[in-house]
């Protein structure tokens, strides 16, 4: 059923008896032409674009371990922006934001897209040349971006903490069309748009190992039977070195935890999306009302979806230190995610060296605003053999040879980046 | 987490830092030239689950670097020892 | 009975009134009440509105996990929203007002939410408010926010101030109660050190053996890594409003952990179940025996297992008319009907309460009786208990799953965090005697729900169910469940019985969600602690700190350092100061602290090879009393930093590093000793606070320097060249190193003394200079000048430059091994189309050259495929006016270009002409002036 306004009216009316669930539980077939492996937003953009843009490739199927969505999809911080600097990233993430601003209408689901703009604080003065070179390389690849002064920042954002700072705000680069969006439901409205065209959406099957002949992927075993398979796709995040590694390879990538906050519901407070520039926090109000914030990874490597104090104390300093209003809400929850940090903090969409087996990777801290274009580029990618054109430097190989996208120029250390 | 450094005893995690694991063999010099075991070194890494060794820093303390046998699933360390 | 105050009975004092407001109105309790039992005292049953649907909602429970009774404490920049006032001890003066509700409790507009709750239900907003797009930001968002949210945040700076401590111990028990003392008793028996917390005040005072540190008003709220946990003491949240901390973080290292934390009722949903009056059986047992109140005069008890049932004599004892228990078990059980007849109260077996009757509050209930018909009662409470959970929220901290126990009908501990052990009702002992496991009533006349207070219906889980959201965190997540300020404390179990019910299946093949901290919520301001406004981060001042503020110099943040900017003179702005001190420089002398450099004493036999492998270029031949330019690889080969280094003695060198690398280049330099060549004999240490330093710099250099250096050292250019250095004393004995090195590209020297010294000598060095017309320099005026010559520094060594990039390429040594130089080779790192270190020079002097623009042919399109490179780093000089370096596409092969200047953001679009880096005397006369 399509969702509307008339829609929920009418099933109001009818007490509701007529929703049917958003995707079928489907069980696993024998084959599939393409399977796409990992139900985060990742693997299931990916999976609705096959179907919608690449209907040719045949049937397809999203594999899950555990329940769809609850993987980094369901645990970041929900922002959305294309403010990168470099060329390798920026058409990507601004291709990214177009998909975004036509999304909930294209997949028929209200995933709550707000572009309520964000702001990166500098100051200093180099932090402010920086921001403008990143401000100006935005400008030239078609996305919009301002560079506020403290008088015109502080007119828009009087709560921040200017008088008496450690470190001075000194103004902004800021992004009006970014945002943020519900993340649980840009999930549910791919997996729904997948499910109607007809992709099967396959949770609790998790890939054990990815069957090889003749050096080529021809299918997967996994907790329900192997399955075979044309063309194979891993889009698995926090699990890639995994995942990759029972398909012999390894990748340059390490795991390590995230953590995110959230506050107890308030009556509005925060009506945008603002990123310290001094110390590790960056902060947006739910709609529920909630303060979600976080900052630093923990830095160790780590497959335990938690993190530990000291990461904790770090963001709230930050946070008190930017916003001193905030020191009487109360931390509602906390949680961790598995962050796939690659080794120039940019992400992987490629061939591997497997036949027929294609990865999407690397997304670091990320990967939730590259969704759309992750999937669109992907699915390209598995379609046509070939990298779709904003996503062209996302290759595996650029490490070896000296071609990083390291917009933090940090080097290959993952938790720097 | 804690680690017991060698010199200092059992302290905090704000005291450390981790950089990279200790699993790989760094390449002896080869000349000016980018072997793909350069490569492998700088870039790519097991990143597997269990029992993993990795260099710490104790920055906040003595400066030692220590290897720690950390279980990267449950964070526990199993042992730590001068390079 | 003076309102629902018992006359006798209760912990609280009744000698100590307290005088208290909520909403405005006076109230008056006793010291030892919360809000809670004060307000109940005084017949408040009405005391916020719900989330959703904005109904009236009343006090639920009697301890943390309450969801309903949320107030905003306090006045002014102290007000605290989302206040359980069931935690709230009063206070003389105490403030308290309802939150999420319209201009009063009684009347909220928004309560025709719950009319429009047909088209509310779960997840309705995913389906709607799509079109037209542009109408969610302006619109619709607007307007569900406003509607959601809770209390209000006071919008101002939080007043108070927050401690950190960290506490070690053998042994940590969580929770006070009688399993708990007995825990901490018997282990400070065998000698183990013992920190006892428990969440609450007690109000009669336990006794503890020696060796037991008991904290009262600690939540232990998470656990963490190595056996280290965190609490949140409560310091004077019980007070008014003072200078004295708020609250504490305690992070309790301890060797082993006890949980004994009892168990949280869980209610058992029916219609209109959330009317003010409707309550858990043991929260109106606490009221009525901890503070002498009974919520109502006429309670109805509605229960499913035999503990519940202690609330009857407590109820009866207390002269509270107790107007029936229903009982959803069929039989009943002994116990109850012992109880109910001595209290002379009827038992309604195998009945259930259909829906409650009221406005506003409970006036009565309607049930169902086993044998069918429906039976009206009037009451003005319903004490409902469907049993108890262990309160084991701490056990899954980690990955440890909570486990179904069917005998018990509740969910006990599954695999623990390390160290950790659960006594008594917290490990599901001693809990739910005869259960029969009921969630919800059965029946749906108004609404029965499962989370009061993010408003959750049974229906809503089964329309979750229905729409195929059957996984507990998709349940979770579609409906909010479980994720209100009370973690679901009171809802969980109940939804996830609900949904197996629905589903068909055993709970225990349902599952459960996870627990992960805060146990509660904990303030952001305690979590932060002291370590905010400026003291953020620690201050690092330079040794001259003192006299550059004596002369007025205007201070910059440079990483945690302040320095000295520039040094402005009456009527000059920041240029005019950093200009005039450029051309004191270049035309006489200057001074200026550069302390900050990181410095790293390095020695032993092997610290020439050491030095070798480190950086680039060749160290071994450096003669003793020589300094050398540095440059510094990454093992992935590109830059990682730059400096001089200088050779005090055959295995002595001293180093600088920049100073935002400091710290990064001593870390790498100790993994190359310590891990890569631990066979080399070397020694590092960091020795950036030991020594100020002071450069001397300008064609006045020598003859200021001459006046201070003690006799019998020879500062001549033959006795002490351009890159020498040298240990020698000055002003009299004052142990220093000279250094001829230049940054300004002027005949300069670097000075060092031990850094008490620094302050004595630099304004040694202003008497000594003053004839020269010695002028202090700052930040500002050293950035023009370093741009003047062309030197990389921050913007240039931005990580993502090779040595090719910088020009430098030439530095990199062919005939030894050293770090990066594998990666350094690939042809990725020196072809031409990289981005190459050049000058620029604004075609019309008028125009100014910002950092941060792009740099475009003239003539091409501005969009990315024209974007060749960028302006890194941009100075006005006084001699050459606007100058820039920048990074350019094949830079070094089209200097003389004229380029387009491109900065949108700022509104910059101007011509200029690619030069030579070295903007200022290429040659480098000016070093031997
Ligand atoms: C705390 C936190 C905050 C963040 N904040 C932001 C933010 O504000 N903005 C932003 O852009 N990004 C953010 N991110 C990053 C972003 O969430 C991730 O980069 C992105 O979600 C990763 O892609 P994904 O959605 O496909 O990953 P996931 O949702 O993790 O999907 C991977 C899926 O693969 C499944 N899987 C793994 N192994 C197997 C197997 N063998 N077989 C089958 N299935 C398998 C997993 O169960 C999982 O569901 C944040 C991340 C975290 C943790
Ligand atoms: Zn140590």
């Amino acid at each position: 059923m399509r969702y509307s306004a008339f829609s929920v009216l009418t099933q109001a009316l009818r007490g509701h008896t007529g929703w049917k669930p958003a995707w079928r539980k489907a069980a696993p077939a024998p084959s599939y032409d393409v399977i796409v492996i990992g139900g985060g937003g990742g693997g299931l953009a990916t999976a609705y674009y096959l179907a919608k843009n690449h209907p040719e490739v045949g049937r397809i199927a999203l594999l899950e371990k555990g329940w769809l969505g609850g993987g980094n999809i369901g645990r970041n911080t929900t922002i959305i922006r294309s403010n990168y600097m470099l060329p390798g990233n920026e058409p990507f993430y601004e291709f990214s934001m177009k998909l975004w601003e036509g999304l909930e209408q294209d997949f028929n689901y209200n995933a709550m897209v707000s572009q309520r703009g964000i702001y990166n604080l500098y100051h200093s003065d180099a932090q402010r040349d920086a921001y403008a070179r990143r401000g100006n390389s935005m400008l030239l690849h078609g996305a919009d971006a301002q560079l506020l002064d403290r008088a015109q920042l502080r007119r828009e954002l009087p709560y921040l903490n200017y008088d008496n700072a450690r470190f001075p705000v000194q103004g902004a680069l800021v992004q009006r069309r970014a945002g943020t969006a519900r993340h649980d439901a840009v999930a549910w409205g791919y997996a729904r748009g997948a499910d109607q065209r007809g992709v099967d959406i396959i949770e609790n099957c998790e890939v054990l190992g990815i069957l090889q002949e003749d050096g080529k992927a021809v299918g997967v075993e996994t907790t329900r039977g192997v399955i075979r398979a044309g063309k194979i796709g891993m889009a698995v995040a926090g699990a890639s070195s995994l995942l990759a590694a029972k398909a012999g390879l390894r990748l340059p990538i390490e795991s390590h935890a995230l953590q995110a906050f959230v506050s107890e519901g308030l009556k509005p407070l925060i009506d945008t999306v603002i990123t310290f520039g001094a110390g590790h926090f960056y902060i947006s109000q739910s709609d529920k009302g909630g303060l979600v914030f976080g900052g630093d990874i923990d830095g160790y490597n780590s497959y335990a979806q938690r993190g530990n104090l000291p990461v904790i104390e770090d963001v709230c300093e930050g946070g008190m230190a930017l916003m001193p209003m905030i020191g009487r809400a109360r931390l509602l929850r906390s949680w961790g995610g598995l962050m796939d940090m690659s080794m120039d903090g940019s992400p992987i969409i490629d061939k591997t060296p497997v036949e027929n087996l294609f990865i999407n990777a690397g997304w670091c801290y990320g990967g939730f605003k590259a969704t759309p274009a992750s999937g669109f580029c992907f699915a390209h990618l598995i379609a046509r053999g070939a990298p779709h054109e904003v996503a062209g430097a996302y290759r595996l190989a650029r490490f070896a040879e000296g071609k990083l996208i390291d917009e933090k120029g940090v080097g290959a250390q993952p938790n720097l980046h | 987490m804690r680690i017991t450094c060698p010199h200092c005893g059992n302290r905090g995690l704000e005291e450390f830092t981790y950089t990279q694991d200790a699993e790989r063999t760094r390449p002896t010099d080869g000349g000016a030239t980018p072997t793909p075991e350069w490569a492998d070194y700088i870039y790519l890494r097991d990143n597997l689950k269990g029992p993993r060794k990795e260099y710490w820093y104790h920055s906040a303390g003595c400066h030692a670097w220590l290897i720690v046998e950390r279980d990267v699933s449950t964070h526990e360390i199993l042992s730590v020892r001068l390079p | 009975m003076t309102g629902f105050r018992l006359a006798q009975g209760g912990l609280v004092d009744r000698a100590s009134p307290v005088k208290f407001h909520f909403d405005g109105k006076a109230y008056t309790g006793f010291a030892g009440d919360t809000l809670a039992s004060a307000l109940l005292a005084s017949g408040v049953k009405l005391v916020g509105r719900s989330f959703k649907y904005h109904l009236p909602r009343g006090v639920f429970a009697s301890g943390s996990e309450e969801p309903n009774a949320l107030v905003e404490l306090r006045a002014g920049a102290w007000r605290e929203p989302n206040t359980r006032a069931t935690m709230a001890e009063i206070f003389e003066g105490l403030e308290a007002a309802s939150q999420n509700r319209g201009p009063s409790l009684k009347y909220d507009p928004l309560a025709v939410n719950n009319l429009l709750s047909p088209f509310l239900s779960a997840g309705f907003y995913y389906k709607t408010f799509m079109w037209p797009a542009s109408f969610w930001e302006k619109l619709y968002e607007p307007m569900i926010r406003r509607a959601a949210g809770l209390g209000r945040n006071a919008g101002l700076p939080d007043p108070d101030i927050y401690e950190k401590t960290t506490e070690f111990c053998d042994v940590l028990v969580i929770g006070a109660g009688a399993e708990g003392i007995e825990a901490a008793t018997q282990a400070a028996a065998t000698g183990q050190r013992v920190i006892l917390c428990d969440e609450n005040a007690p109000l009669v005072p336990i006794d503890l053996p020696a060796g037991v540190e008991f904290l009262a008003r600690t939540t232990v709220f998470g656990v963490y890594d190595g056996g280290t946990y965190a609490a949140l003491q409560r310091l004077t949240d019980h007070l008014p409003s003072s200078n004295a901390p708020r609250q504490r973080l305690v992070r309790i290292v301890a060797g082993r952990s006890v949980l004994a934390t009892g168990a949280l009722e869980r209610p058992i949903a029916f219609g209109n179940n959330d009317l003010p009056g409707v309550m858990l059986s043991r929260a109106v047992g606490d009221y009525v025996t901890r503070y002498g109140v009974a919520p109502g005069r006429n309670i109805l008890l509605y229960l499913n297992n035999d503990d519940a049932a202690g609330l009857i004599p407590v109820l009866h004892q207390a002269g509270v008319n107790i107007a029936g228990v229903v009982d959803a078990r069929p039989a009943s059980s002994d116990v109850v009907h012992e109880a109910a007849r001595a209290a002379n109260a009827p038992v309604y077996a195998g009945a259930a309460i259909i829906r409650a009757t009221g406005w506003q509050g409970v006036s009565g209930a309607k049930i169902r009786l086993a044998k069918g018909g429906d039976l009206a009662l009037p009451c003005d409470i319903i004490a409902v208990s469907g049993g108890f959970n262990p309160n084991l929220a701490l056990t899954s901290h980690f990955d440890g799953k909570p486990v179904w126990d069917a005998a018990i009908a509740a969910f006990v501990p599954g695999s623990l965090p390390p160290c950790m052990s659960v006594v008594g009702k917290a490990a599901g002992q001693g809990l739910n005697a005869n259960i029969q496991p009921v969630f919800h009533s059965g029946f749906f006349p108004g609404k029965s729900f499962l989370d009061l207070q993010n408003d959750v219906t049974v229906k809503d889980v089964k329309l979750a169910e229905q729409e195929g959201f059957a996984a507990v965190e998709h349940l979770k997540r579609y409906t909010t469940l479980g994720m209100a300020t009370d973690q679901g404390k009171t809802s969980n179990v109940n939804a996830i019985g609900v949904l197996a019910q629905t589903l068909g299946k055993g709970i225990g093949e349902t599952g459960t969600t996870r627990f992960r901290p805060p146990y509660v919520p904990v303030a952001i301001g305690a979590l932060a602690g002291a370590h905010t406004g400026k003291e953020f981060k620690p201050t690092r001042l330079t040794p001259t700190h003192e006299w550059a503020a004596g002369l007025g110099a205007v201070f910059v943040e440079t990483g945690l350092w302040l320095r000295a900017q520039y040094f402005p003179k009456p009527g000059e702005d920041w240029l005019a100061a950093a200009q005039r001190e450029v051309n004191a420089v270049r035309n006489a002398v200057g001074i200026c602290d550069v302390t900050t450099l990181g410095k790293i004493d390095i020695q032993g036999p092997d610290a020439a090879i050491f030095l070798e492998r480190v950086y680039t270029n060749s160290w071994a031949n450096l003669p003793v009393g020589k300094v050398r330019y540095g440059l510094m690889l990454r093992e992935d080969g590109f830059v990682m930093d730059d400096g001089t280094t200088a050779r005090l003695g055959e295995t002595h060198f001293v180093m600088t590093t920049t100073t935002a690398n400091a710290a990064r280049v001593m870390q790498h330099l100790e993994f190359c000793a310590q891990v890569i060549w631990k066979e080399l004999d070397v020694s590092l240490i960091s020795v950036t606070d030991q020594w100020g330093q002071i450069a001397v710099a300008g064609p006045k250099s020598a003859a200021t320097l001459a006046k201070i250096v003690d006799s019998p050292f020879d500062l001549s250019d033959e006795a002490f060249p351009y890159m020498a250095c040298m240990e020698l004393t000055v002003c009299g004995g004052v142990p220093a190193r000279l250094f001829r090195i230049s940054f300004s590209g002027e005949r300069a020297y670097e000075l060092a003394v031990p850094s008490r010294q620094a302050d004595a000598l630099a304004r040694a060095l202003m008497q000594a200079g003053a004839e020269f017309g010695i002028a202090p320099y700052g930040t500002e005026a050293l950035g023009i000048m370093r741009i003047e010559k062309g030197h990389p520094a921050g913007p240039e060594l931005n990580g993502q430059t090779s040595a090719h990039d910088l020009g430098m390429g030439k530095l990199l040594s062919k005939k030894k091994e050293f770090i990066g130089r594998a990666m350094a080779a690939r042809p990725a790192l020196t072809a031409p189309i990289r981005q190459t270190l050049v000058g620029l020079r604004p075609v019309n002097p008028q125009d100014i050259i910002r950092a941060g623009s792009h740099l475009l042919p003239v003539g091409a399109p501005a969009v990315a495929a024209s974007d060749q490179g960028h302006v890194t780093s941009a100075a006005r000089s006084p001699t050459l006016g606007s100058i820039a370096l920048a990074l350019l596409e094949n830079g070094p092969a089209r200097h003389g270009e004229t380029l387009r200047v491109y900065d949108p953001l700022r509104g910059g679009d101007f011509t200029a002409i690619v030069t030579h880096p070295v903007h200022l005397d290429p040659e480098g006369h000016r070093l031997h002036a």
